[in-house]
């Protein structure tokens, strides 16, 4: 049983499919010890995005208020996709990587972990 | 001779039970399709114990007197200038929250009884869920005359039924309670009858119409002195459906138990409003959240399971995970609504000092540790002239559909992700209780309206940010949403307030 309904084989409309997005997919990234940021964001980018348009692009626009942005060593981030340790290639492709429709990033900069050590 | 008055019990015989006839001429399954497809089995209807014992003559007799004396208050409170005794004007704050997200609740729970109390074959049921959308109506008509006097002195009040449908904080309660009324009408009963209004209500009653009492809103506080002893009477009614389905058939224990373990989850995020309202909300508190979830739900919810044992029913497996949470929701709740206060129909701030030590007082394990230099940071940058506001969307819990700014208790600084994939297509949440919901009937919650996700597929005016809130959500912008430093509330208040020291000084002067 996938839902208790009085109709038969009921199905709902999935209505975040990927054809919904007109051309773009949504990802979220979340900065690990940075919860200054609330939640992780939440991104419309096209599939064929390049990793390094996102990490020169995207994500100063996404987190650069905080003090700690400026400081990342970008060689040194951690990155985690949908849960499983993740080597981003910055020459290829979101959708090339597997960063597929509503997948979820997260990256931790070691030795920076917010505001006085606090995790925000 | 017999008397030409029937005696109570005559009449109430005749005015409930007895308005039910025999099915002469069309099947039973006919006339109550819903009554099986969940997997209920009732057996006898007549064992259903009428909790409310009230008849409708006597019915309206009562409401309209409690709201004779209602209404008086109401006018007095209006040619008085209540809005004026309120403790800060930032306390309106949390009604402005209530009407938006609360309110329309009462309204949808009007519906659901209605509709609800049509699907059950037993008579007792079908009155007793006809009086509950009664009082239920009324609670949602008076919370509007009660507050539509701060809507002639402050701004974020005049479109809520509006943004209740559209809003990305109000599709929070607004999707818990579709949840609920899409369910079949066992279901429903369980979710808005026993779990919301029996186990929860007081945490979300109690601190809304106390923080009134504490704060100088007489209209409010009013209020929820009329609806207390509907509520009484709905509290009982939820512990009602609960032991009738349990004594019924033992079939349906298990099908109960998940129940209660989905929807006092369910509330129980929808709460997450009520922990920071207490927490941060209210210029004077009440209790903390913790406190108050201390008492209201851990001790009362700890008894009531002793006395559900004796069916085969147990604590919720998620109360253990609320109750790891109570040192940290209310600041996690905060942080997201300071984050996106542009996006907000209220206004948000940063504690005083006074209160940050308050906070420091009720929370000594984890807000100097966790949530004080994040504070003080954005403190900072709000003194610098740049006030902090998140610009990117959040990422939000496919089944709560609150932006993912819950932790992992084990490691606090850590935000909680779950995923799972269904039939090719990932779906994020933000707990355990939420994924477990989703995996179990993942046919419903595909079609979660989840605002962020439908602003990025064009859904909610145009591409622009101010599209959305301003035209989309009607907030208007510069005036309901930002921060309270620096609103026209703050004005006006000021304002106000600074017409007692002129006054002062003409009389010094004469």
């Amino acid at each position: 049983m996938s839902v208790a309904a009085i109709t038969e084989n009921y199905t709902g409309e999935r209505l975040d499919r990927l054809e919904n997005f007109h051309g773009n997919q949504v990802i979220y990234i979340g900065w690990d010890q940075h919860l200054m940021f609330c939640a992780p964001v939440a991104l419309a980018l096209p599939p064929d995005t390049l990793f390094s348009t996102l990490l020169e692009d995207v994500l100063p626009g996404a987190f650069s208020q905080h003090p700690d942005f400026a400081a990342v060593d970008w060689d040194a981030v951690e990155w985690h996709l949908n849960g499983d340790e993740f080597k981003p290639q910055p020459g290829k492709s979101l959708i090339e990587q597997g960063v597929d429709h509503k997948s979820s990033i997260r990256f931790s900069t070691p030795g920076l972990d917010g505001i006085k050590g606090s995790g925000s | 001779m017999t008397s030409k008055k029937l005696n109570m019990k005559e009449k109430y015989s005749l005015l409930t039970r007895d308005l039910e006839w025999e099915y002469s001429y069309r099947d039973y399954e006919e006339i109550f399709k819903q009554e099986s497809f969940e997997g209920i089995k009732i057996t006898d209807w007549s064992k259903w114990e009428d909790p409310f014992r009230l008849t409708m003559d006597s019915y309206w007799k009562y409401q309209a007197e409690k709201e004779k004396k209602l209404y008086a208050i109401f006018d007095a409170f209006a040619q008085n200038n209540g809005q004026q005794n309120v403790t800060d004007a930032r306390y309106v704050n949390a009604i402005k929250l209530f009407l938006t997200g609360v309110s329309p609740l009462e309204y949808q729970a009007y519906n659901g009884f209605a509709h609800t109390g049509r699907q059950f074959g037993g008579v007792g049921a079908r009155v007793a869920c006809q009086m509950q959308a009664l009082d239920e109506l009324r609670h949602v008509q008076t919370q509007i005359h009660a507050m539509s006097h701060y809507n002639k002195h402050f701004d974020g009040f005049q479109d809520f039924p509006h943004m209740h449908d559209r809003v990305w904080y109000l599709s929070v309660p607004k999707s818990f309670f579709d949840d609920a009324r899409s369910a079949g009408p066992f279901e429903f009963m369980v979710a808005i009858g026993f779990s919301f209004e029996y186990v929860l209500t007081n945490l979300l009653f109690v601190p809304f119409m106390s923080g009134a009492a504490y704060n100088g809103d007489m209209a409010t506080v009013t209020f929820g002195f009329s609806a207390q002893s509907d509520e009484a009477r709905h509290m009982t009614l939820g512990l009602e459906i609960i032991k009738f389905l349990l004594e019924q058939h033992p079939d349906n224990v298990p099908i109960v138990q998940r129940w209660i373990n989905k929807w006092l989850w369910r509330g129980y995020r929808v709460l997450t409003l009520v922990a920071m309202m207490m927490d941060y909300m209210l210029p004077n508190k009440v209790m903390s959240w913790q406190e108050s979830f201390e008492v209201y739900f851990e001790e009362a919810a700890t008894s009531l399971f002793k006395d559900l044992a004796r069916y085969g029913i147990e604590m919720p497996d998620y109360a253990a995970d609320a109750i790891a949470e109570k040192e940290h929701l209310s600041h996690q709740a905060w942080s997201i609504f300071y984050n996106y206060g542009h996006a907000a129909a209220f206004h948000t701030w940063m504690p005083t000092d006074q209160e940050m030590d308050w906070l420091s007082e009720k929370y000594p394990n984890t807000f100097d540790k966790y949530y004080r230099p994040r504070y003080e940071k954005w403190r900072e940058m709000e003194e610098a002239g740049e006030r902090f506001y998140n610009p990117t969307l959040p990422m939000l819990c496919q089944t709560c559909q609150i932006p993912m700014g819950f932790t992992d208790m084990e490691n606090p600084t850590m935000t909680s992700y779950r995923q799972s994939v269904y039939d090719g297509e990932r779906y994020n949440f933000c707990s355990n209780g939420c994924k477990d919901i989703f995996d179990y009937e993942p046919e419903k919650y595909v079609q979660a309206w989840l605002p962020v996700h439908q602003i990025y597929q064009g859904n909610c005016g145009g591409a622009e940010m101010e599209d959305v809130l301003g035209e989309y959500y009607r907030i208007n912008l510069g005036t309901d949403n930002l921060d309270f430093h620096g609103s026209p509330d703050e004005a006006r208040w000021n304002a106000w307030h600074n017409l007692q020291p002129a006054e002062d000084k003409l009389k010094k002067a004469s």
